[in-house]
């Protein structure tokens, strides 16, 4: 077209118009380098343990900010355990509530039972630790502590997890008060991936006399495993992470324990505890180079969560 | 022939087999029953507490306009609700037009880029990402370079736990915008960036709106991004440059101080925080549903 002869209008247009696709193009980029900025800042904060331990670092079970001694093994592992005690018993209850929101649900209680579950992930950390520390883990010492110590604590090996005196905060609390924060994550996951499974398949197998139980364990489970794990992983992510419920109930205590009973420490609580009142470069970089470890671990559990539900996307043909 | 008979055995009531099934079946789907109640259980159980504990700090007026107070003083928590309610809007406001613009790049020129699919998958990753390491990122770059706390860092934290959130609402968003409506503009010799901006983002106006309530939401309870950025001031602050008094740490410091009625203010700060996280996430759903 002659631009000489386009109305003034039309001109302005023709720089507004690439401008504008640049700007939300620099916008995009921003958003795609946060991640690398918050890991290279995290690995320049980290750089004085980073040299001085090198991997030590990661099984030294040393704490002491006074000799200046740092090592990562006992908040890796609280951070581990709980996140464990959270997911061995958040998956099979989100199972079960997917279930029921699935396929037992009358329709009209559908949309308000679920909306009830998600809001168990519109609670701030802070109540449910809050909460924990000061509703929760009273009950927990009183009257649950004590009948895990005596049954479970009795069983040869196994019960090594439950020995040791009742406290009420401890692995296990916040092990429990995770794994309330993680089933609305889960749950949502699960739903939305048992509902792309095609009504004809699941009515082949009732037509072939299936119960309720043996099409969502035979049909809808498998088609959907992928979704499924992509789901289990989102909510470890967000349990590996979790600070606040945490720190509330977990003790801070930085030793090795077996039992879950003992107070422990997670990544995520000795840095909420520690970091403001970290003196001297090796402490705050030992604490800097946990946040690492935390990014990278729930880094990698999250982008795996993505592939998988990526994947489930794909075969369905519908966009991730 | 005889198929058909077994077929009309294996579910006859007389049947072993598929009476232990019905049995396995029943018994399970009794399970899946607890566990929805196991889940709401908790629900009601932490609501209820807090309107029991906070109900009480709630009803008094001197939570809404004293300063917090020194241990054994009466106040309320004037400063620390004005101080959250600073850095949230500041972090809202920083958060949404990076968030938005980044949303519109996604789903409006970058189909089929790589930079909108790894931006995609990264975003969705930082969705999840554990709040602690961003107050921790904000740390290195902002404040221990500035060499105090502040603020600005804290809404800068909070501003960096928005844009995810609101990019993928808004990539969603948009996407769901049918072609025509596009196309139909495009053909008016509207130009790209205004058929978006006067086509698109109000089609999607609602959702989009949704999606930065959801974040508000989101970032009104977080803790653990402050602690490093904004810090607490125990006065009012008007100063962005310096620490300011805001909900979520001040119910951390006063829940694990062994005071009374520290104790109880926490309680109040709480119910407040939970109460308004809960409104805002009903809102947005209210919104969201009126536009299906």
């Amino acid at each position: 077209m002659d631009e000489s002869q386009s109305p003034r209008r039309l001109r302005s247009a023709s720089w507004a118009d690439p401008a504008f696709e640049w700007l939300t193009r620099v916008f995009a980029f921003v958003v795609f380098s946060l991640l690398v900025a918050i890991l290279a800042s995290l690995v320049v904060g980290s750089q004085i343990t980073l040299q001085k331990y090198g991997f030590s670092f990661i099984w030294s079970s040393d704490w002491d900010p006074v000799k200046e001694r740092f090592g990562a093994l006992v908040p890796i592992y609280g951070t581990v355990v709980t996140s464990l005690i959270a997911m061995l018993i958040g998956v099979p209850v989100s199972f079960g509530i997917a279930l029921f929101l699935t396929e037992l649900s009358p329709a009209w209680l559908k949309r308000p039972l679920g909306t009830a579950i998600e809001l168990l992930a519109a609670i701030p950390s802070i109540i449910y630790g809050m909460w924990g520390l000061f509703v929760f883990a009273p009950l927990f010492q009183e009257h649950v502590q004590p009948a895990l110590v005596n049954t479970l604590g009795a069983v040869p090996f196994f019960g090594a997890l439950f020995a040791g005196p009742s406290i009420g905060i401890g692995m296990l609390t916040a092990g429990l008060i995770l794994s309330v924060m993680v089933i609305p994550f889960i749950t949502a996951v699960m739903r939305d991936v048992f509902e792309i499974v095609p009504a004809m398949l699941k009515e082949s197998a009732y037509g072939l006399g299936a119960t309720t139980w043996e099409v969502v364990w035979r049909v809808v489970l498998p088609y959907t495993k992928v979704g499924v794990i992509g789901g289990i992983m989102l909510g470890l992510g967000r349990a590996l992470g979790e600070t606040m419920a945490v720190t509330f109930v977990i003790g801070n205590a930085h030793h090795l324990a077996v039992s879950l009973n003992a107070p422990g420490n997670s990544i995520a609580s000795a840095l909420a505890n520690e970091f403001t009142e970290a003196v001297g470069d090796i402490y705050f970089s030992a604490l800097i180079e946990l946040g690492l470890i935390l990014f990278l671990i729930t880094t990698i559990v999250l982008a795996l969560a993505k592939l998988l539900l990526m994947r489930l996307a794909r075969r369905e043909g519908t966009g991730a | 022939m005889s198929a058909v008979m077994q077929v009309a055995s294996a579910i006859s009531p007389g049947n072993r087999l598929y009476r232990s099934r019905k049995r396995v079946n029943l018994l399970l789907l009794a399970i899946s029953s607890l566990a929805l109640a196991f889940g709401l259980f908790w629900l009601v159980w932490i609501l209820g507490t807090l309107l029991y504990e906070g109900g009480y700090a709630l009803a008094h007026a001197t939570l809404y306009y004293q300063m917090t107070p020194p241990p054994g003083a009466d106040g309320g928590l004037a400063n620390a609700i004005v101080g959250s309610l600073v850095m949230v809007a500041a972090g809202t406001l920083i958060g949404t037009p990076v968030g938005i613009l980044a949303g519109t790049y996604l789903a409006e020129y970058g189909r089929g880029g790589w930079l909108a699919g790894a931006t995609r998958f990264l975003n969705d990753v930082l969705l999840s990402a554990p709040s602690i390491v961003i107050g921790l990122f904000v740390y290195s770059v902002y404040v221990a370079r500035v060499k105090h706390f502040s603020a600005w860092a804290g809404a800068m934290a909070l501003a960096l736990l928005v844009i995810p959130v609101v990019v993928r609402t808004t990539d969603d968003m948009l996407k769901l915008v049918p072609h025509t409506l596009r196309e139909a503009a495009m053909a008016l010799g509207c130009p790209a960036w205004k058929m978006i901006v006067s086509v698109t983002y109000r089609a999607a106006r609602t959702g989009i709106l949704t999606g930065v309530l959801l974040a508000i939401a989101r970032i009104s309870g977080e803790t653990a991004p402050l602690l490093f950025t904004a810090l607490n001031n125990q006065f009012w602050s008007n100063n962005m440059n310096a620490p300011m008094a805001n909900l979520p740490v001040v119910i951390f410091q006063f829940a694990m101080s062994p005071y009374e009625d520290w104790h109880r203010l926490a309680w109040g700060g709480a119910a407040l925080i939970t109460l308004a996280v809960l409104v805002l996430n009903i809102l947005a759903r209210a919104l969201f549903r009126k536009t299906d």
